[in-house]
C-alpha cells in the first residue's frame, strides 16, 4: 500500500479530482442558473413589485423566525406556500388584503404563543411584499412540501 | 512558543472565547423563548436573537482559524510571521466589524439573507481583514519551509475567502439567490472549512503522537479529496426544493452519501495515530478535545447528515427539527471541538506553562459534549413528531409546535449544561492559579 499510494500520488490525485468535480459542478450550476430563469420561476413575471417585496423580506430579517422553501429558522411557519394556504395565490388584491391584515394584527400579545413583532409597512412595501410571497408560492419545487401545511 | 510572532494568536482566542460565550448565551435565550414565548418579544424578538446566535457562532469560528493559522504557520514554516503588526491590525478590524454587527443587530439593521445578515460594511471589513490574512500567511510560508499541513490550511482558508464574494451576490430571483447562497453556505462547511480542520487535525496529530510526518501528510490528502470530491457535488442535497432541475436529487443524495466518507476518515485517522504514536504527551486535554472533535463531527456530520439527506426522505423532512438537530451536533463536533483543542493545545505553550486546569478542562469537554448530543437527540425526536404531523397528517405549523412544547424545554436544558461547560471551558483557559510551575519547572506527579 505504501509503495503504491505515495504523499506526491495522493496530492495529485486530490488536486487533479478536484478540479474535476469542480468543473462539473459549475456546468451543472450553469445549466440549473437556465432552468430557473425559463423553467421553474418562469410562469410569474419577475416585476418590481415582487423585486421590492423582496428588499422588504430582507430588511425585516423574516428569515430568522420563518422559513421559505424550507430553508431559514423553524421558529415559525413556511411562507413559501402561505398564499396557497391562505386560498389567495392567484388573487392579488386578496393577497395584499389579508397579509396586510395579518401584519396590522401583529403581536398578539396572548400569552403563550409566539410573537410575530410589529413592523410598520407602508401600503407599497406590504404590496410589494404579498407579490413577493405570490411569486415564490408560484416557483416549481418539484412538488415540495407535500402537504399544505408547509 | 518558539516564534515570537506566534503570540497574535492569543488575541485571536480571546475574542474568539468572547464571541463563543455571546453565541451560547443567545442560544440559550432563543432557547428559553421557544418555551416562554412572550419573553422579551417587543424589544429583543426572536429572530434578532437567533442572528446574534448563528453570527457570533461563524466568526468565533473563522477567528479561532485565524489564530490556528497564526500559531500554526511560523511552526510548520520554520519562520516568523511575515508582519504581527498586520495580523493585529487584522484583529482590530474583525473585532470591530463583529461588535459592529452585534450592535446593527439590536438596533434593527441587518440584511436578510440567513447567516449573511452583516451589513455592507462589515461585509467589507471581513473580506478586508481576510485578504490582509491570506497576505501576511502566504508570505510567511513562502519565505520558510512548505508542508502538506500548511499546504492544505492555506488552500482552505484561500478557498473560503474567493467564496466569501458570493456574500455580495444577491440576485433578484429568490431561486437563483439560493442557489449561489449556497456556495457561501455549503462550500464553507461542507469543503472548504474540512480542509481547515484536516490541516487542523493533522498538526494536532503530529505534535501529540509523533507519528510520522509522511505518513500524516499523505492520509491528510486522502482524507481533503474525498472531502471535496463528495463535498462538491453533495451541494446538490441543497438544490432538492429550491426551483432548480430535478436531477439534482440524484446527484445530492449520492454525492452527499459519500460525504461521510471524510468524516469517518477523520475520526478513523485520529485512533489510528493515537495508537501508533508511541509519545506520551502531557497535554490529555488536547488530546481528548481532538478525538472528541473527529468522533463527534463524524456522528453530527456524518451520520445525523445522511439521516435526512436522501431526498426521497429530505422531502418529508426538510426545514424541521431535523435540520435543527443536525445542524447544532454537525457544528459543534466539527468546528466547535477543533477550535477547543488547538486552543488547548497552543495556549499552553503561548504563555509559556505546562498544561494547566486539564481536569477542568477535560471536565468542560464532557459537559459540553453530552449537552449538545442530549440536545440533538431531543431535537431529532422533535423533528421526527413534527415530520409526521406536520408532512405526513398535513396538520397545521403552530398546531404541531404546540405538541413538541416537553422536548424544547429538554432541550433547554440541555443548552443549560452547554453555557456551565462553555463558561468552565473559558475560565479553564483564562485563568491560571498562581501556585501552578511555569513550563520549564518538573511537572508534579498526577499533574
Amino acid at each position: 500500500m505504501s509503495e503504491v499510494l505515495t504523499k506526491a500520488r495522493a496530492r495529485n490525485v486530490f488536486y487533479g479530482g478536484s478540479l474535476f468535480f469542480a468543473a462539473v459542478f459549475v456546468a451543472m450550476v450553469a445549466q440549473s442558473h437556465h432552468f430557473i430563469v425559463s423553467s421553474s420561476t418562469a410562469s410569474q413575471p419577475l416585476t418590481d413589485q415582487v423585486i421590492l417585496g423582496k428588499q422588504v423580506w430582507e430588511e425585516n430579517s423574516c428569515i430568522n423566525c420563518h422559513t421559505l422553501h424550507g430553508e431559514g429558522a423553524y421558529f415559525a411557519p413556511e411562507l413559501g406556500n402561505v398564499m396557497t394556504r391562505w386560498g389567495v395565490a392567484d388573487d392579488p388584491e386578496g393577497a395584499y388584503q389579508i397579509l396586510d391584515g395579518w401584519i396590522q394584527a401583529q403581536p398578539s400579545g396572548i400569552a403563550g404563543r409566539r410573537q410575530m413583532p410589529h413592523f410598520t409597512l407602508t401600503e407599497e412595501q406590504t404590496r410589494g411584499l404579498a407579490e413577493f410571497l405570490r411569486w415564490a408560492d408560484h416557483t416549481d419545487l418539484q412538488s415540495w412540501p407535500p402537504t399544505d401545511a408547509g | 512558543m518558539k516564534y515570537q510572532s506566534q503570540r497574535v494568536a492569543l488575541g485571536y482566542f480571546a475574542v474568539a472565547l468572547s464571541l463563543f460565550a455571546v453565541q451560547v448565551l443567545a442560544g440559550l435565550l432563543a432557547g428559553w423563548i421557544y418555551i416562554s414565548p412572550n419573553t422579551l418579544s417587543v424589544i429583543l424578538p426572536f429572530n434578532i436573537v437567533r442572528m446574534i446566535h448563528t453570527n457570533a457562532l461563524v466568526v468565533w469560528i473563522l477567528m479561532g482559524f485565524f489564530g490556528a493559522a497564526y500559531y500554526l504557520v511560523p511552526e510548520e514554516a520554520e519562520h516568523e510571521l511575515y508582519s504581527e503588526k498586520l495580523a493585529w491590525a487584522q484583529l482590530i478590524i474583525l473585532t470591530v466589524g463583529a461588535l459592529g454587527a452585534v450592535v446593527s443587530y439590536l438596533v434593527g439593521i441587518h440584511g436578510g439573507r440567513e447567516f449573511l445578515e452583516q451589513p455592507l460594511w462589515v461585509k467589507v471589513g471581513i473580506l478586508v481583514g481576510a485578504l490582509i490574512f491570506l497576505f501576511n500567511i502566504t508570505m510567511t510560508s513562502l519565505a520558510g519551509r512548505k508542508t502538506a499541513i500548511t499546504n492544505i490550511l492555506l488552500l482552505g482558508l484561500w478557498l473560503l475567502s474567493l467564496l466569501w464574494v458570493f456574500a455580495f451576490i444577491n440576485p433578484d430571483n429568490l431561486s437563483l439567490d439560493k442557489m449561489y447562497w449556497w456556495f457561501v453556505v455549503h462550500l464553507w462547511v461542507e469543503a472548504t472549512w474540512e480542509l481547515v480542520m484536516a490541516a487542523i487535525l493533522g498538526f494536532l496529530m503530529l505534535k501529540l503522537t509523533g507519528v510520522d510526518r509522511e505518513v500524516i501528510e499523505k492520509w491528510l490528502y486522502v482524507i481533503i479529496s474525498t472531502a471535496l470530491f463528495s463535498g462538491i457535488l453533495g451541494t446538490g442535497h441543497h438544490y432538492f426544493w429550491i426551483g432548480a432541475p430535478g436531477y439534482w436529487q440524484w446527484v445530492g443524495s449520492i454525492f452527499s452519501t459519500f460525504e461521510v466518507v471524510p468524516f469517518f476518515g477523520m475520526m478513523s485517522f485520529a485512533f489510528v495515530m493515537v495508537w501508533k504514536g508511541r509519545k506520551n504527551h502531557p497535554n490529555k486535554a488536547a488530546l481528548l478535545w481532538s478525538l472528541g472533535s473527529s468522533t463527534v463531527a463524524f456522528f453530527g456530520a456524518g451520520v445525523w447528515g445522511f439521516l435526512h439527506t436522501l431526498h426521497g426522505v429530505n422531502y418529508y423532512t426538510h426545514g424541521t427539527q431535523i435540520t435543527a438537530a443536525h445542524g447544532h451536533l454537525a457544528f459543534y463536533g466539527a468546528y466547535v471541538c477543533i477550535n477547543l483543542a488547538v486552543m488547548t493545545y497552543a495556549l499552553p505553550l503561548l504563555r509559556n506553562r505546562e498544561p494547566y486546569n486539564q481536569a477542568l478542562n477535560i471536565a468542560s469537554f464532557w459537559l459540553m459534549t453530552s449537552g449538545v448530543a442530549f440536545m440533538t437527540f431531543v431535537l431529532t425526536f422533535a423533528g421526527t413528531v413534527q415530520t409526521h404531523l406536520q408532512r405526513v397528517m398535513g396538520m397545521y405549523y403552530m398546531d404541531v409546535q404546540d405538541q413538541l412544547w416537553l422536548f424544547y424545554a429538554m432541550r433547554f436544558g440541555a443548552g443549560f449544561a452547554v453555557v456551565l461547560g462553555a463558561i468552565l471551558f473559558i475560565y479553564s483557559s483564562a485563568v491560571i492559579r498562581r501556585d501552578r510551575p511555569a513550563a520549564q519547572a518538573a511537572l508534579q506527579p498526577g499533574e
